[in-house]
């Protein structure tokens, strides 16, 4: 209900004496009202700034916060005001909209931060007053598709794939998204290529060509070489229909793939062929062939999966469907009209080329969008009249809806230059964030460096531990915590690699940092996988290297390019990876979790379940002797 | 001819003249009606003086202009029965706020009201019922009026009620009260006769109470 229902309340009730003659029934007890009656006025303290109101005036929303009870937590006895630790400035239009029953938005804040206090203050948003309502509702649109564009860009292209995906859906995430691997990567530019060459075969077998000794005409090249053509036709053809079947087969759901547009000028694309293999050469039948050979130059709009421009462009005419629409019925009606009255003006001129309406129509359009071929052309002054008034409005016609197609079209692209431009930055972002990662575990094992674990009781503490603030001593202290509830302890990478050095690598692990090594202990540090193949033998590890497997990201071949594009970018060391493996090894995508520190060796770590794949892989069960070191600590 | 086209082109490219502008202005210059001071409604009220602070603020919060136009009010009344139709009602009710028949509730008008109603005595009271009824305002009540009266009060209920409103309801309902208060059937009843009937009715005396401490 409004503020002003909360107003007009005992006015309504007051009137109420006019039914008691006509009741009839006895009326019921009015509710007792234990509060006291008289207005107070409240001191409200939002950061430093005070406000003041009357208490009526928050009690007229008694579902808000400062309606409610709520408020009395906030209360200071000292100052005998309530107290707010907010933004004033928004506070201010909170309280506004207790006095006024509106709430407006102010156009410089952010709208998360509104949002928030809004949340904070127990205010739904739909109450803000028409006025701002809209501009409300579009910036908080347009918040979350940036947000949401921001989500789709962190999950979709660059993340890795969880670790139990099958290779159909490795397949799939290859196709959409080429840059996450080498070979997709190849085979997106291969296809580009193939989709280049066969659109400049389609061009060039038409043109002519010098004539076969002994004949005078020329002829068209795709006649001349028609074996060279047909064998470049067949191997673009070949590589299309490999490439739409390997998606089919990839597709996550095969309907919807088959319905999307792209595998529909796929198809068309590649059909020509294919009827055309099936047709015999007969003479009645090549003229429908000859329309099919049309559709091969559907293949040059295969190579909207390559540019963004081109999808941007579909996109927006998608978009623009109604002006569009639009544009065509209103031209339609205006050819129809003008093309009635040029025919009826010129029918009585003598060997007129306006022979009918339809006939008038070609004229109409021409004239419209300012072409003027000059082959209708009127004779009589009335169709002379009548033809520059067509020229004229087809002109304004036209320009009406362009703007509107355009600027579509600007929004859109500007849309996707930002989400390039977020996809870069979120690559620096988690960089940096990978940074601070790291400083934070140095800091730490600084801080054990530096003896910070001991006993503060002793006055020997270094001046370096004393001066650390007190939420680090906390934070330290907590880790240190972990440290003895799991009876491992932190340390740093290059230790770690040292320390696994002198043992020959055989599974590879990802490793966080939190590593387990255990100085002097009897257990290794590179914790096994240890489910399927409990082949280490005691004091001992024996590791294979055929076996050898990498950190990959999916399907990266090249073992000197892995970048650490995981969440937890402490996978991926290159540094090992550098050492121990071979060339040769290179097995298919394994994507590594971190796992956590085992206790013992013996306790089972969780898996990849690309291991089983991995076992699967003959060389891995070898115990090669040239390579297997078997070392105790 | 031709002058005359010349003069209406002029005239309407012309700028306004002075007329024109002051009558705009009037347009869009907003009614602001002002109180009389509050000593004086004090005098005429029943209210204390916090208690009319009081009520003005929330007045002027609502009406800055100082007024209520009848529109508003029904708008306002509506609100509070949801369920059903509050115009009609409302419509009769402001009527008996608007003792002076200017179109709109002032202040004043408000507060006087509503001191009868809640300060007044049970006399007051139902004269003011009395006057609210008697919608011509010429000291009878008649069947046909106390029959509007008496559809806009079951109009506010609306549709879902158990047991549903029947659509003689109103009609009994006058019949009733008409047996009950007009004393010599003459079809209409005065004032006297509302104020016999009311002061022997117990309910309705002891019920005259019951909204004394809504402000």
């Amino acid at each position: 209900m409004a503020a002003g229902v909360a107003t007009w309340l005992p006015f309504a009730r007051a009137a109420a004496v006019g039914w008691l003659p006509l009741a009839k029934k006895t009326m019921p007890r009015p509710p007792v009202d234990k509060k006291s009656r008289s207005d107070e006025i409240l001191f409200v303290n939002v950061s430093g700034q005070r406000f003041q109101t009357w208490k009526n005036t928050l009690d007229r929303y008694p579902d808000t916060l400062l309606g409610s009870s709520e408020k009395e937590f906030f209360y200071n006895e000292d100052t005998q005001e309530y107290f707010f630790d907010r933004d004033p400035e928004m506070f201010r239009h909170i309280l506004n909209f207790y006095r006024t029953g509106k709430l407006h938005y102010p156009r410089h804040e952010c709208i998360q931060a509104f949002d928030e206090e809004l949340a904070f203050y127990g205010i739904i948003p739909e109450i803000i007053g028409d006025c701002c309502m809209e501009e409300y509702r579009d910036r908080k649109k347009e918040n979350q598709e940036r947000l949401a564009e921001d989500n789709e860009a962190g999950e979709g292209g660059d993340a890795p794939l969880p670790p139990n995906s099958t290779s159909r859906e490795k397949l799939w995430r290859a196709f959409e998204n080429p840059h996450t691997s080498t070979m997709a990567l190849v085979f997106y530019y291969v296809t580009g290529f193939f989709i280049a060459v066969s659109v400049i075969a389609n061009v060039v077998e038409t043109v002519p060509c010098r004539p076969i000794i002994g004949t005078v005409k020329d002829l068209p090249c795709g006649m001349k070489y028609s074996l060279a053509f047909f064998c470049m036709d067949t191997a673009c053809v070949l590589i299309f229909t490999f490439e739409y079947l390997m998606r089919l087969f990839a597709a996550p759901s095969r309907c919807m793939f088959a319905r999307s547009v792209m595998s529909v000028i796929d198809v068309v694309a590649i059909m020509p062929y294919y009827i055309g293999l099936v047709m015999p050469e007969n003479e009645d039948v090549s003229g429908a062939f000859v329309t099919l050979r049309v559709f091969r130059v559907f293949r040059i709009f295969k190579f909207s999966r390559h540019s963004a421009g081109l999808r941007i462009l579909g996109y927006t005419l998608k978009s623009c469907a109604s002006e569009l629409g639009f544009l065509l019925f209103s031209l339609t009606m205006a050819i129809i009209i003008f093309a009635t009255v040029m025919f009826y003006a010129e029918k009585g001129t003598k060997g007129t080329t306006f022979t009918s309406i339809p006939a008038s129509f070609w004229y109409t359009i021409v004239t419209m969008t300012t072409l003027g071929y000059g082959d209708m052309v009127p004779n009589t002054i009335a169709g002379k009249i009548f033809g520059s008034i067509c020229s004229l409005s087809g002109v304004l016609v036209i320009a009406l809806p362009v703007p509107v197609i355009v600027s579509n079209f600007s929004r859109i692209y500007h849309q996707n230059q930002r989400a390039d431009k977020m996809r870069a930055q979120q690559k620096v972002r988690l960089a940096r964030i990978r940074l601070a990662k790291k400083g934070c575990t140095n800091a730490f094992l600084q801080y054990k460096d530096d003896g910070g674990l001991q006993d503060h009781d002793s006055g020997s503490t270094a001046l370096c531990v004393k001066n650390r603030s007190a939420f680090e001593h906390q934070h330290n202290h907590l880790l240190h915590c972990l440290e003895k509830t799991t009876n491992h302890e932190f340390t740093d990478e290059l230790t770690y690699s040292e320390v696994c050095m002198t043992e020959s690598l055989g599974y590879r692990t990802s490793r966080s940092t939190s590593l387990s090594s255990h100085h002097g202990s009897s257990t290794t540090c590179c914790p096994r996988r240890a489910k399927r193949r409990p082949i280490r033998l005691a004091n001992s590890t024996v590791s294979v290297s055929r076996g050898s497997m990498q950190e990959l990201d999916t399907l990266h071949v090249q073992k000197t390019t892995v970048v650490p594009q995981s969440r937890s970018s402490l996978n991926a060391r290159t540094e090992d990876l550098k050492l121990n493996c071979d060339d040769r090894d290179f097995t298919a995508a394994i994507i590594s979790i971190p796992t956590p520190p085992a206790n013992t060796p013996d306790e089972s770590l969780p898996t990849s379940p690309a291991f089983p794949g991995i076992l699967r892989n003959s060389r891995s069960t070898t115990f090669n002797p040239d390579t297997v070191k078997i070392s105790s600590l | 001819m031709k002058c005359c086209l010349v003069k209406w082109i002029i005239a309407s490219t012309a700028p306004q003249g002075p007329d024109d502008i002051s009558e705009s202005e009037l347009e869009m210059a907003t009614v602001r009606h002002q109180p009389e001071g509050l000593d004086q409604l004090q005098t005429q009220t029943k209210f204390t003086r916090k208690e009319l602070q009081s009520l003005y603020r929330g007045f002027k919060n609502e009406c800055p202009s100082g007024l209520v136009d009848e529109e508003t009010f029904k708008m306002i009344y509506s609100q509070f029965f949801p369920q059903g139709d509050a115009t009609t009602y409302a419509h009769f009710l402001f009527n008996a706020f608007d003792t002076d028949r200017s179109g709109s509730i002032r202040f004043e008008d408000f507060v006087i009201g509503l001191s009868v109603l809640l300060r007044g005595s049970v006399n007051e009271k139902l004269r003011w019922a009395f006057n609210l009824y008697d919608i011509n305002k010429d000291g009878y009540i008649t069947k046909e009026e106390m029959l509007a009266i008496m559809t806009s009060i079951y109009d506010m209920m609306g549709r879902y009620t158990t047991p549903s409103v029947k659509d003689d309801a109103p009609f009994e309902h006058v019949e009733k009260f008409f047996q009950k208060m007009d004393k010599n059937r003459d079809g209409v009843v005065t004032f006297d006769e509302f104020i016999e009937t009311c002061q022997k009715d117990d309910n309705i005396m002891s019920s005259m109470q019951l909204f004394e401490n809504v402000i």
